[in-house]
């Protein structure tokens, strides 16, 4: 049974497509196991069949079938036009893929983790962000920039960082931040058929994590619409908003929380930019308090935009308490794992502050 | 008798160029020309030092050349009257590169240059009412007066870019883009000596020489990074050798026919798949390096004064075609006259056209998609974008 399990999820993409079109069907909707890395990896095969103006470039996604296996396969079906191993080089390889979008391709850029893109943030932020707005419109740039963002295990300072507030402070650019494979394979094929520059932000701790996907969502076109967040868990005492792997982190606290009597709604984002406000202030006019959970540093941060936004709307009125952020600790992160574990959110850190917010 | 003549005539006239035209005057149709010859890096030849060049180019060379510095020097004198902010940097001087580049290419192919733009805008096909609309920020500027001075695009033209250096990996993008849709174009990639240092130089050389991308890399040295000479900034100033394993040129800048047949050899060594190559310009600006530049203070006024004598783009080009007999004084006077005329006319627009409307502030965000709200100055200023 278990051998036969990891096969399957072995051989990935075509069990599940023999699966779907044998009309395998359980009396649950969602049938499939899939892990994140999967759906990256079947989000851009299906993509760069689709259309052949797409292609991936960036460091080891070829030869190596990607620095994470991301993109596993996919230099073996497409060969070296489509799938480009690039050297070292990123602000070079940036600016080159930015160029080709301008020129009538549809790149995706492949940053090994997006550390290194601060090398070639003049490219994502001059180059292609504010290129339309520029030229008022005579100029495009359809491109997807991705890669693992945030902290990883063990990786210390400079291989930690999560850039989500740095990118989503920009005009002109979408910015991303999928948590489960649903979210990965619908967001993914979202942003490569978006004509604008889209900053897709992926967790290196959560490609191995596999999850449960609808059949729905094995469709070659579903797509989750960029902007909208997802209410994962419905509640009434209280709203947790995040986005990537710290949803996972909320639910959990959630599922303790529940049994002590407190209900709370979870709130995954998806999208950082832009921010779908009126999902968190529906909920917060519901629930009366809020409480903002996210892997980056305080200072300036997601859960910093969340609370200006909130106290600039209709919700402010419906709050209870003030809003809580949960956050990384405001520290460069450090290597020893006892240090690194409270270096950012856990669990109890959240359970903490849910119980803080209400006053319990 | 006189019809023998005639046709004896007829036939030396096919034979040696000369055509006859009214009265007694004898005007050339074309001509073999000696250019200078270019220095070459790790190439066997180099471009023909000798250019063919037509009446009708001659002409049309001229007359690309004088529109660029007529309208340059408005730009100069709108920018005094306080009409045309914020950065101005202006391409008189220069003008044979712009001209014999554009000569040398199809409009097909593709070109992306730094903040000097004015000209190459030109070239590339937008009008002069467009570019002085875009400088004095009115709604008829080709990009609605939201781009600027630095930011002024057209189809196949991608600006106009103001980080220095940053356009040269873009353009190794545009070719690797050429390459992959297989469409024989190229991609003409100009910088300065200033940008010939950037990192991300060297970078978008060893990626365009490893993918063997269809890419014209073009130094237009003039000397001076803003107030910095080459002599103070590089430590190789031989910048047609910097591309070190890419093959280059080092070409007369102020010569337009010099600057055709490089670029006419460089584009013909991409488009037969040979991969990048390298040309190095020597030019020179009259003017400082912007507008807030008065250009004196790194290099005396003897030596711009000497170039504008000596070197003179469009006084080496007139010369050419009046001692070939391929033009009169009168019709190149009469061609002046013309072209002040559409300027003035353009700076007329530039300066009357009013301004973006405010509605129009926040489009362009995005492409292809629905209208979004944007978050003004303040929580209660919510304004409307489209694509």
């Amino acid at each position: 049974m278990a051998a036969s399990l990891r096969c399957f999820l072995r051989s990935g993409k075509r069990a599940v497509l023999v699966a779907v079109r044998r009309g395998i069907h359980s009396s649950s909707p969602a049938a499939v196991q899939v892990t994140v890395r999967d759906a990256l990896n079947q989000a851009m095969d299906e993509e760069l069949e689709r259309d052949e103006r797409v292609f991936l470039l960036g460091e080891e996604v070829a030869q190596y079938d990607g620095a994470y296996k991301v993109s596993r396969g996919l230099w073996k079906k497409y060969g070296d036009k489509r799938i480009i191993d690039t050297p070292i080089s990123e602000m070079g390889f940036t600016g080159i893929a930015v160029g080709a979008a301008m020129a009538g391709l549809r790149p995706i850029c492949e940053f090994m983790t997006f550390n290194f893109s601060m090398q070639a943030i003049d490219q994502v932020i001059n180059s292609a962000a504010k290129t339309y707005y520029m030229s008022a419109g005579l100029q495009a740039v359809p491109i997807v920039f991705r890669g693992p963002n945030g902290s990883s295990a063990g990786v210390a300072a400079q291989h930690s960082q999560c850039f989500a507030a740095w990118y989503a402070h920009c005009p002109g650019l979408k910015v991303v931040s999928p948590w489960n494979s649903e979210d990965a394979r619908g967001l993914l094929k979202a942003a490569i058929r978006d004509d604008n520059p889209v900053v897709f932000l992926e967790n290196e701790l959560m490609y191995g994590v596999p999850f449960e996907v609808s059949d729905e969502s094995l469709s070659k076109d579903f797509t989750i619409p960029i902007g909208k967040a997802k209410v994962e868990r419905q509640g009434s005492h209280i709203t947790l908003v995040s986005h990537s792997r710290f949803v996972g982190h909320c639910l959990d606290a959630a599922a303790v929380l529940a049994k002590e009597g407190v209900d709370c709604e979870v709130i995954n984002l998806r999208t950082i930019r832009p921010l779908d406000v009126e999902c968190i202030e529906g909920s917060v006019m519901k629930t009366n308090h809020l409480v903002t959970v996210e892997g980056g540093w305080p200072q300036f941060g997601v859960g910093a935009e969340i609370c200006a936004r909130i106290m600039e709307g209709p919700a402010f009125n419906f709050l209870d308490a003030p809003v809580t952020r949960v956050t990384g600790v405001d520290i460069p992160m450090p290597y020893a794992k006892i240090l690194e574990e409270n270096s950012i959110p856990q669990v109890k850190d959240i359970i903490f502050s849910v119980k803080k917010t209400l006053n319990v | 008798m006189k019809t023998m003549l005639a046709i004896i005539s007829n036939a030396l006239c096919r034979i040696t160029g000369r055509s006859a035209v009214s009265g007694s005057t004898l005007v050339r149709r074309f001509r073999t020309d000696p250019v200078h010859k270019c220095d070459v890096h790790r190439l066997e030849a180099g471009p023909p030092v000798r250019a063919e060049l037509t009446r009708e180019q001659g002409l049309q060379y001229y007359r690309t050349m004088q529109t660029v510095r007529r309208m340059e020097l408005k730009a100069d004198q709108l920018y005094k009257q306080k009409i045309i902010r914020g950065f101005c940097h202006l391409y008189d001087g220069q003008e044979a590169c712009a001209a014999g580049i554009e000569a040398a290419i199809n409009p097909s192919d593709h070109l992306i240059t730094a903040y000097r733009a004015h000209g190459y805008t030109f070239t590339r096909g937008v009008s002069v009412r467009e570019i002085l609309a875009e400088l004095t920020g009115r709604r008829g500027g080709v990009a609605k007066g939201k781009g600027g001075s630095m930011h002024m695009y057209a189809p196949h033209f991608y600006g106009g870019n103001g980080i220095v250096g940053a356009q040269v990996p873009l353009g190794a993008g545009i070719a690797l883009a050429c390459q992959y849709q297989g469409n024989n174009q190229i991609c003409v990639t100009l910088y300065g000596d200033g940008a010939a240092n950037q990192g991300q130089l060297f970078e978008s050389f060893n990626m365009a020489a490893l993918w063997k991308l269809p890419c014209v890399f073009i130094c237009e040295n003039n000397k001076y990074g803003m107030g910095t000479s080459v002599e103070r900034a590089s430590a190789s100033a031989d910048y047609y050798k910097r591309g070190d394993f890419i093959p280059g040129l080092r070409v007369d800048g102020m010569d337009v026919l010099c600057v055709r047949e490089a670029a006419k050899f460089a584009a013909d060594h991409c488009r037969a798949g040979k991969g990048p190559i390298i040309m190095e310009l020597q030019t020179y600006r009259y003017h400082g390096h912007s507008m807030s530049d008065p250009g004196v203070s790194y290099r005396t006024r003897e030596e711009i004064q000497e170039v504008r004598s000596k070197s003179d783009p469009i006084s080496l080009l007139k010369e050419r075609l009046l001692s070939n007999n391929m033009a009169s004084v009168e019709e190149l006077k009469e061609m002046d006259i013309q072209i002040r005329k559409e300027v003035e006319e353009a700076a007329q627009f530039a300066t009357s056209d009013p301004e973006p409307p405010l509605e129009e502030l926040c489009n362009h965000i995005f492409s292809n998609d629905p209208p979004l709200e944007v978050r003004g100055t303040n929580p209660w200023s919510k304004l409307k974008s489209i694509s």
